[in-house]
């Protein structure tokens, strides 16, 4: 698909889902299911990205301690654990992978 | 000065702090997606037309993984569903203006712009002038999100093509992820989606996301459910 439209089609439904409600206002109201459930919307999408990133690095299954990637995301996990710092955690993350390709 | 002059510069004036924080990541997502593959162009009108920080990521790594337009779509669509909270929770502060200040409104309403202007409401409460400090609020993000962008998408062009800066969208995600691990549903819907994330990743046009994705959100979910249930049905509230 062309990326133009891809854009285009996220972006408006985007727009959608942020003024849907302030539209939609006294005629429909967010349901309590749904509510408890967008809290896990983020982890969910982005560890769905996280894990293969770091588990498939380049389309193989790779667990080993060849794995850079993995180690290097093992690394910065627990910067950002320790530290919550953003910033902090890319650099430490990459700064572990530069180290381990020269290793 | 006028009421509504005032209004838009205290809702700039309130989200300075979050325009310095957000800068960097304007920065990052446009060299990022610049290396992930998009062109100059679509990077940055993609913090014009999209509009929502982590959705751009996301997609930057999409494409860089070359998932196929509908997958990406359904992704974006799923990473902004929680706007619809914010445009709830805004929604009867709203419910006064006319059709075009609603939508104007909406198209600026991120995390970033919503969190100062919740407080605002639920302190001072409606006006005639208090859109004016969304607007303040979402147009000065909205700018600097756009300038931010410009100078990742310049930044990035200079950084050689060898350095594995693709890896800092993961890491990104790391950082987003971790600080909000505070609990076992939590855990567990972060460890779930990724756990099928493995398992599906031979999956044809990365349907494996979405899958993934799905999973994570309802194991959340229903811990959590479970947890209010047993804790409403055991004296200590246990388990």
């Amino acid at each position: 698909m062309n990326i133009w439209l891809v854009l285009l089609i996220g972006g408006l439904l985007t727009f959608g889902m942020r003024f849907s409600l302030i539209y939609l206002f006294g005629r429909f109201e967010v349901p309590q299911t749904m509510r408890k459930a967008l809290h896990y919307v983020p982890p969910a999408v982005l560890s769905a990205i996280i894990f293969p990133e770091l588990i498939y690095p380049s389309g193989n299954l790779d667990l080993t301690l060849g794995n850079t990637r993995l180690l290097a995301g093992i690394i910065a996990t627990l910067v950002a654990w320790y530290t919550k710092n953003t910033l902090l955690t890319i650099l430490a993350g990459m700064a572990a992978l530069v180290i381990l390709q020269l290793l | 000065m006028s009421e509504s002059r005032k209004a838009f510069l205290n809702g700039v004036r309130a989200e300075i702090p979050l325009l310095i924080s957000v800068f960097p990541f304007g920065m990052i997502y446009g060299a990022l997606a610049l290396d992930a593959g998009l062109s100059t162009l679509a990077s940055q009108l993609m913090s014009s037309i999209v509009f929502a920080g982590s959705a751009q990521f996301v997609t930057a790594q999409l494409v860089h993984d070359g998932a196929p337009g509908f997958i990406i779509i359904l992704t974006i669509a799923v990473v902004n569903l929680r706007h619809m909270l914010y445009s709830a929770s805004l929604a009867p502060y709203l419910k006064n203006l006319s059709l075009k200040w609603k939508a104007l409104l909406s198209y600026l309403l991120t995390d970033e712009a919503y969190a100062p202007t919740i407080l605002n409401y639920e302190k001072e409460g409606i006006t005639p002038v208090s859109h004016w400090f969304l607007l303040g609020a979402g147009f000065s993000l909205w700018f600097n999100w756009q300038v931010s962008t410009a100078f990742g998408i310049f930044l990035g062009a200079a950084i050689p093509k060898e350095w594995p800066l693709d890896f800092a969208l993961p890491l990104t995600f790391i950082a987003m992820v971790v600080p909000i691990l505070k609990n076992r549903p939590m855990i567990a819907a972060s460890v779930s989606a990724g756990l099928v994330a493995l398992l599906a990743f031979s999956l044809p046009f990365k349907l494996g996301i979405i899958l993934a994705a799905l999973t994570g959100i309802v194991v959340g979910t229903v811990l959590e459910s479970g947890k209010s249930i047993s804790g409403a049905l055991s004296p200590k509230g246990m388990l």
